[in-house]
């Protein structure tokens, strides 16, 4: 479903972002994705999405390459696999409805299903009353459920996420991810970003990727993978690596 | 449907740029307009006089008849040439009392003719431009009995030069105004891509196709040339009718120049939107 083989992402004059990265995500599963700040997991969930290339090695998602698939196929990638982020990037001043609309509109869905589709959107990720609010008057909480009804207008496969409780306080947090378990207990592939060493503490039965300055430190289904000592943020689970067979 | 409302809204937004915009190609396509009315005016003058071109060889008055039936059959056989007349001394005096009767005291009361006989060639149509008439021209002038040989090559020449400076000055004035007119719509399509960068990054984080994003923009650049190109048909009519009625009368550009105007307004501005949307979306 997913594989890295032997990703490096360098920035001119910044060096590897990612170096050398190889791992493989399977349909239906969910993955934390964790690391300091600068540790390159936004680089991964980009490079995923094909926002950018591999400087070397291979990104596959749902069948597309990041060696073959050209620009102009990347719409059919992007309507296979949702992305939301911290700062939601929904279309100020307009209401939750439209922002969900916009990307059933956008991507050519007849006028008839998109008023269905996004009625049935909005009240999976729990909005349905707020659907006539504009952006602005939502909480933080409630702005990343449009984000996500919008990152599934289109029944992706694999949703990214990246730090999407960044800005989110304990609470709405806890709501996001338990509207993620949901997604995934439904089959939906969820690979997520985050810091936040409490989340992952909170969910042990959730496979961990962990980064350290662009190299792969940690699979919580493999073990240690490189020599890399995993830093002070490191969760526990570093010390006592839950193997495969620990996995629900 | 969706890239209609995207650039009307765009234009909604931004009426100024694109009336600026528009002015511009209006601007380059006016200079192809007025040059336009000029060439198809010469055009029409040059045809009218090409009609008439004829080369005249005059005669020197002890040229024998049978020297001059020689001269016709000579001619005769020229490619370029579709037929001969022999004009006599009193031929000539003839025409002259008839066509230049302000001129009438002049020749009465003449001892002797003054005027020569003379032959007058009739070319074939595509041998009258100035190159073949010179050139039968220069062969009459071996005969010793030919005088002198005229043509009006003054006016063919002229005619000729004037419509290639007009044609020059159309290219050069044009040429400079559309890269002006360009680089404003690319300004304007820079502008339009800046406003809406969110919505681009939603439209392609979503799956649009690349076709869906171009569109509005593509729409919105071959508006804003088609509309110049109106404004540019207004602009020449006005002054056409100007000149035709303060200077001298003029013949308005046929209607398939209008409507290649407008359209080449439009693929102007579409072309013009194309080049600043491959560049400016990537920026975005
Ligand atoms: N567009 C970019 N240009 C240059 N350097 C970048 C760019 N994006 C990320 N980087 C660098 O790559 C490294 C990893 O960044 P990032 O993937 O954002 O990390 P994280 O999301 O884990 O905080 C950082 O050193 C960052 O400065
Ligand atoms: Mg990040």
């Amino acid at each position: 479903m997913i594989r890295f083989s032997k990703v490096t992402k360098a920035y001119p004059r910044r060096g590897k972002a990612l170096d050398d990265i190889s791992f493989q995500v399977e349909k239906g599963e969910f993955v934390f994705i964790t690391g300091h700040s600068g540790s390159g997991k936004s680089t991964a969930l980009r490079l995923l999405h094909f926002a950018e290339r591999p400087t070397d090695g291979e990104v596959r998602v749902s069948g597309f390459s990041s060696t073959v698939t050209s620009d102009r196929e990347l719409w059919k990638l992007r309507r296979r696999v949702g992305m939301v982020f911290q700062d939601f990037r929904l279309l100020p001043g307009r209401t939750a409805r439209d922002n969900v609309e916009f990307a059933l509109e956008v991507t050519g869905t007849r006028r008839g299903e998109i008023v269905s589709r996004s009625n049935r959107l909005l009240s999976q990720v729990g909005l349905a009353a707020k659907s006539g609010a504009r952006v602005e008057e939502l909480s933080g909480g409630e702005q990343q459920r449009v984000a996500i009804a919008r990152a599934l207008a289109n029944e992706p496969q694999v949703l990214l996420a990246d730090e999407p409780t960044g800005n989110l306080d304990e609470r709405a947090s806890r709501g996001i991810m338990d509207l993620f378990r949901e997604l995934n207990a439904s089959g939906m592939a969820i690979l997520m970003a985050t810091h936040d060493l409490e989340l992952v503490r909170a969910h042990p039965a959730i496979r961990l990727l962990e980064l350290s300055q662009g190299r792969l430190a940690f699979d919580s289904s493999l073990g240690v993978v490189t020599e890399a000592p995993p830093g002070p943020e490191a969760p526990d689970r570093t010390a006592a690596p839950v193997l495969p067979g620990g996995e629900v | 449907m969706h890239a209609f409302r995207e650039a009307a809204n765009a234009v909604r937004r931004a009426p100024f740029l694109t009336v600026l915009s528009a002015a511009m190609v209006a601007l380059a396509l006016y200079v192809v307009g007025i040059f336009g009315v000029a060439t198809f005016n010469l055009h029409q003058a040059l045809q009218r006089i090409e009609e008439r071109v004829e080369v005249v060889a005059y005669l020197r008055d002890g040229a024998r008849p049978s020297e001059i039936t020689l001269l016709e059959e000579d001619v005769l056989r020229m490619e370029e040439v579709r037929g001969v007349r022999f004009v006599s001394k009193e031929d000539a005096l003839e025409a002259a009392r008839r066509d230049l009767p302000e001129f009438e005291e002049l020749f009465v009361g003449l001892d002797s003719n003054p005027l020569p006989a003379s032959i007058e060639i009739e070319l074939l149509e595509g041998f009258r431009t100035p190159n073949a008439v010179a050139r039968v021209a220069e062969r009459l002038t071996i005969y010793p009995f030919v005088e002198d040989v005229r043509y009006g090559q003054e006016w063919v020449d002229r005619l000729y030069l004037l419509q290639r400076i007009g044609g020059l000055a159309t290219l050069i004035l044009g040429g400079a105004f559309a890269v002006v007119a360009a680089l404003i719509i690319g300004t304007a399509i820079r502008i339009a891509i800046f406003a809406r960068r969110e919505e681009i990054f939603v439209m392609r984080l979503v799956g649009a196709t690349n076709g869906f994003v171009r569109r509005p923009f593509l729409l919105e650049g071959a508006f804003t040339g088609a509309l110049g190109g109106a404004m540019a048909v207004g602009f020449t009519w006005f002054t056409y009718q100007l000149i035709s009625r303060a200077i001298f009368r003029l013949e308005w550009i046929p209607l398939s120049w209008i409507l290649s105007g407008v359209a080449g307004g439009a693929l102007f501005g579409l072309m013009a939107s194309g080049l600043a949307v491959r560049r400016y979306l990537q920026e975005v």
